[in-house]
C-alpha cells in the first residue's frame, strides 16, 4: 500500500543544507489506522508531505499502491493528489461563504463529473463522516469547529482516497469535540475500512490509531503497536 | 473544470466583495465608455465632413482655371489668369471624355439683387441643365433652367431656399415673381431644395441662371469659372481626371503639365484630406480615452493581485485536493475577464449615452459604430486578459505547502 524506502529531505537555504529527513523507511498496509507522533521540528510535517505527494523526497523511494512518486512533475503529483489522496488539516481550509455541499463537491469539480453525481457522492461521505442532515445547506463559516472538521473529513472521503492524511486534526478543537472527530476516524476506519494516517504531537491522540509511528530529529525511532488503544464504544 | 463551475466559481468569488469588484468594474466602464463617446464624437465629425462634401455631388471632378505661370506660351495671359476655360472646352470634355457621365460648365459671380424692395448679395451661377445631376442639386418647387432657356437666352432663375427667405420671406413661393439682377428683369421659374451644408460656402444661398444669359448680360464675356464633370463610376476619377488634363493640354496647347492654365481637384481627394483630419482627431481622442482605459486595467490588476494574497490558502487547499497549475490559472483569469467584461459590456452603454447627450445637448453629430463597440469589447477582453495574466500566474505558481501555512 505504502512503501517509504530509505527517504531523506535536505532543505538549502544559502550554503548551508538541512536535513529534515535523514533515511525514513516503513510500510503501511490498506486499512491500517497510523499515528505520526513527534514532537514539534521532528520532520513530521515534511513527512506528511511526501505521503500526501504535496512534496517529493531528496533521495529514497516512495510507492503509493505500487506507483513510484518519487520522481512525479507537479501536474502528475496534482493528479495522484486527486485521485488517492483526502487532506484533512488542522484549520479545516473550508472555503467560506460557501454551502456544506459546495465544499464537499470541491475537490471533484477537478474530475470533470456530472453535477448530479457530485452530489450524490458528497451526500454520501457527509453521512459517513457523521454530519446531520440539517446542516449540509449550511454556509461553512455558520458552523461550529466540530462539524466544520467533519465538513472537512467528508471532503477528504468524497474523492474515495486510498488514503486520508489528517494533520493536527484536532489541534484547533476542544477536547471533547476532538473526541468526536477521532471517533469519526475511528469509525472511518473500523467500518469503512479506510487507511488512516493522522500527525499528531499528542500522545493522547496518538493512541486513537492501532499503531504510532515516533519520529524524532527526522528519523523513526519507534514503531509501536498500540495494544492500549483508546477506543469509544458506541461506535465499534 | 468544467466552464459551469469556472462560472460558479468566478461568480461566488466577484460577489465576495461586492464593493471592491463593483470600483474595479467603475474603472472599466469609465474607460471603454470614454473610448466609445471619443470614437463617436470623432466618426460623427468625419462623417458630417464626408456627408458636406459629399452634397456638392458625387464622383465630381472639378476644372477649374489656373494661374499662368510660364513666360512665351501660347496662352493669352493678358485676359487675367482666372480666365482661360471657354463653352468650348466644356463640350470637348463633354464629346471626348468617355468616363464623364455628365459636363457642367458654370460661371459664378456676386451680384447685388433686388427685388420687390429687399435687396441681397450673393453667388449669382449661370449654368445648364445637367447642372442639377452633377452637382446633386435638387428642385424643391417649378423647374430647374432647361437646355431651351439656355439656347434662347431666357431671362429666368432659379432661387435657392436661403435667398428665397432673404427676399421674398420663409415659405412663400416666388415663382413667378420678377428680380433684378445687375438691373436686369428675370423670372423666378423655381426653388430649390435646401442642402444644409455649410462646408463649402452655403449650397443654399444662391442664383442660378442659364448660362448664356450670365455670359451675355451678366458678364459680358464667354469664358467659364468651372467645369463640373461626373464621373460614371468613383473608380473611374482619376482616369476622368487624367483624360481632362490631357484633353485641355492639348486644347490649350501646352505641353508642360506644370504650366497648365488650369487646375483640377478631385473629390475624392477632398475626401481623403478631409478623413485624414477627422481619422487624426478621432485618433487623438480615443488615445487620452484610452489612457483611462490603461487605469482601468491596472485597477483589475491590482484588485486580481489583493484576491490572489488574500486568498492564498484557499488556493493551497485546491492544489491540495488536485488543483493543477493550469486550473488556477485559469480560474483567475476568468474572474478577471469576467470582470472586464461587465465593465466593458456596461462601458458600451455608458458611451452610447454619452453620445446622445452630446448629440442633444451640444448639438454635435455623433456616430456609435459597430466597429468601435466591437473595439472597445476586445480591447476590455485583451485588458482582463492581460492583466489578470500575472496575478493569475502568480496564483497558480504557488507552492501548495507554502499556501497552506499561509497567515
Amino acid at each position: 500500500m505504502i512503501e517509504c524506502k530509505n527517504i531523506t529531505k535536505i532543505y538549502k537555504t544559502g550554503n548551508i543544507e538541512t536535513a529534515v529527513l535523514k533515511g525514513v523507511s516503513f510500510k503501511i498496509d490498506k486499512g491500517e489506522f497510523v499515528a505520526i507522533m513527534g514532537p514539534s521540528g521532528s520532520g513530521k510535517s515534511t513527512l506528511m508531505h511526501i505521503l500526501g505527494c504535496l512534496d517529493t523526497p531528496s533521495s529514497g523511494t516512495y510507492f503509493l499502491e505500487g506507483q513510484d512518486i518519487s520522481q512525479l512533475s507537479d501536474d502528475q503529483l496534482a493528479d495522484i493528489r486527486k485521485d488517492k489522496i483526502g487532506f484533512v488539516f488542522q484549520t479545516y481550509n473550508l472555503l467560506p461563504r460557501a454551502t456544506v455541499l459546495r465544499n464537499v463537491t470541491l475537490p471533484l469539480i477537478y474530475e470533470g463529473i456530472s453535477r448530479f453525481q457530485r452530489d450524490e457522492k458528497a451526500k454520501q461521505s457527509l453521512i459517513a463522516a457523521g454530519l446531520s442532515e440539517d446542516r449540509w445547506h449550511h454556509l461553512s463559516n455558520q458552523l461550529s469547529g466540530g462539524q466544520m472538521q467533519r465538513v472537512a473529513i467528508a471532503r477528504a472521503l468524497v474523492n474515495d482516497p486510498a488514503i486520508v492524511l489528517a494533520d493536527e486534526p484536532t489541534g484547533n478543537l476542544d477536547t471533547k469535540t476532538g473526541e468526536i472527530v477521532l471517533d469519526t476516524f475511528q469509525r472511518l476506519n473500523s467500518v469503512e475500512k479506510r487507511t488512516i494516517i493522522l500527525i499528531t504531537h499528542e500522545r493522547y491522540v496518538a493512541e486513537h490509531a492501532g499503531r504510532i509511528l515516533h519520529i524524532r530529529d527526522g528519523e523513526i525511532i519507534e514503531d509501536e503497536k498500540n495494544i492500549n488503544r483508546r477506543l469509544n464504544n458506541n461506535n465499534l | 473544470m468544467s466552464l459551469e463551475d469556472i462560472f460558479q466559481e468566478t461568480v461566488s468569488a466577484i460577489t465576495m466583495n461586492k464593493a471592491r469588484s463593483g470600483l474595479t468594474i467603475l474603472g472599466i466602464i469609465i474607460g471603454i465608455g470614454s473610448v466609445i463617446a471619443m470614437i463617436s464624437i470623432g466618426q460623427g465629425a468625419q462623417g458630417s465632413i464626408e456627408s458636406s462634401i459629399q452634397s456638392i455631388g458625387s464622383n465630381l471632378v472639378l476644372v477649374m482655371p489656373g494661374f499662368q505661370r510660364g513666360v512665351g506660351t501660347q496662352v493669352s495671359s493678358g485676359r487675367g489668369s482666372a480666365q482661360t476655360l471657354t463653352q468650348t472646352d466644356a463640350d470637348a470634355i463633354k464629346n471626348e471624355v468617355t468616363l464623364a457621365k455628365a459636363v457642367a460648365p458654370e460661371i459664378s459671380r456676386r451680384y447685388q439683387i433686388t427685388a420687390k424692395g429687399k435687396n441681397t448679395n450673393t453667388q449669382v451661377v449661370g449654368t445648364v441643365a445637367s447642372y442639377p445631376e452633377v452637382r446633386n442639386v435638387q428642385i424643391d418647387t417649378g423647374v430647374f433652367i432647361s437646355d431651351q432657356n439656355v439656347r434662347s437666352l431666357s431671362k429666368v432663375a432659379v432661387l435657392g431656399p436661403t435667398t428665397r427667405d432673404d427676399l421674398f420671406g420663409t415659405s412663400t413661393n416666388p415663382i413667378g415673381e420678377t428680380i433684378r439682377i445687375n438691373r436686369i428683369d428675370f423670372k423666378i421659374i423655381g426653388i430649390t431644395k435646401s442642402k444644409g451644408g455649410t462646408g463649402f460656402g452655403s449650397q443654399d444661398d444662391m442664383v442660378f441662371v442659364p448660362l448664356s444669359t450670365a455670359q451675355r448680360f451678366l458678364a459680358g464675356d464667354n469664358y467659364i469659372t468651372t467645369i463640373s464633370v461626373e464621373a460614371a463610376d468613383p473608380n473611374d476619377m482619376a482616369a476622368v481626371q487624367q483624360q481632362v488634363t490631357d484633353l485641355l493640354l492639348q486644347r490649350h496647347n501646352i505641353s508642360n503639365v506644370q504650366l497648365a492654365d488650369f487646375q483640377i481637384l478631385n473629390q475624392q481627394d477632398i475626401v481623403q484630406t478631409a478623413s485624414t483630419i477627422t481619422d487624426t482627431m478621432t485618433m487623438l481622442l480615443a488615445s487620452i480615452a484610452g489612457i483611462s482605459l490603461i487605469v482601468g486595467g491596472i485597477g483589475i490588476m491590482n484588485m486580481m493581485l489583493t484576491t490572489v494574497t488574500e486568498r492564498t490558502r484557499e488556493i493551497g487547499l485546491r492544489k491540495a485536493i488536485g488543483a493543477k497549475k493550469k486550473d488556477i490559472n485559469f480560474q483567475f483569469l476568468a474572474e478577471s475577464a469576467t470582470l472586464t467584461f461587465i465593465g466593458g459590456i456596461m462601458g458600451i452603454l455608458l458611451g452610447w449615452l454619452i453620445s446622445l447627450g452630446v448629440t442633444h445637448f451640444a448639438g454635435i453629430a455623433t456616430e456609435v459604430s459597430f466597429t468601435s463597440i466591437a473595439l472597445a469589447f476586445g480591447v476590455s477582453a485583451v485588458i482582463g486578459i492581460v492583466f489578470g495574466y500575472y496575478p493569475a500566474q502568480r496564483a497558480a505558481n504557488l507552492n501548495p505547502i507554502e499556501a497552506l501555512r499561509y497567515e
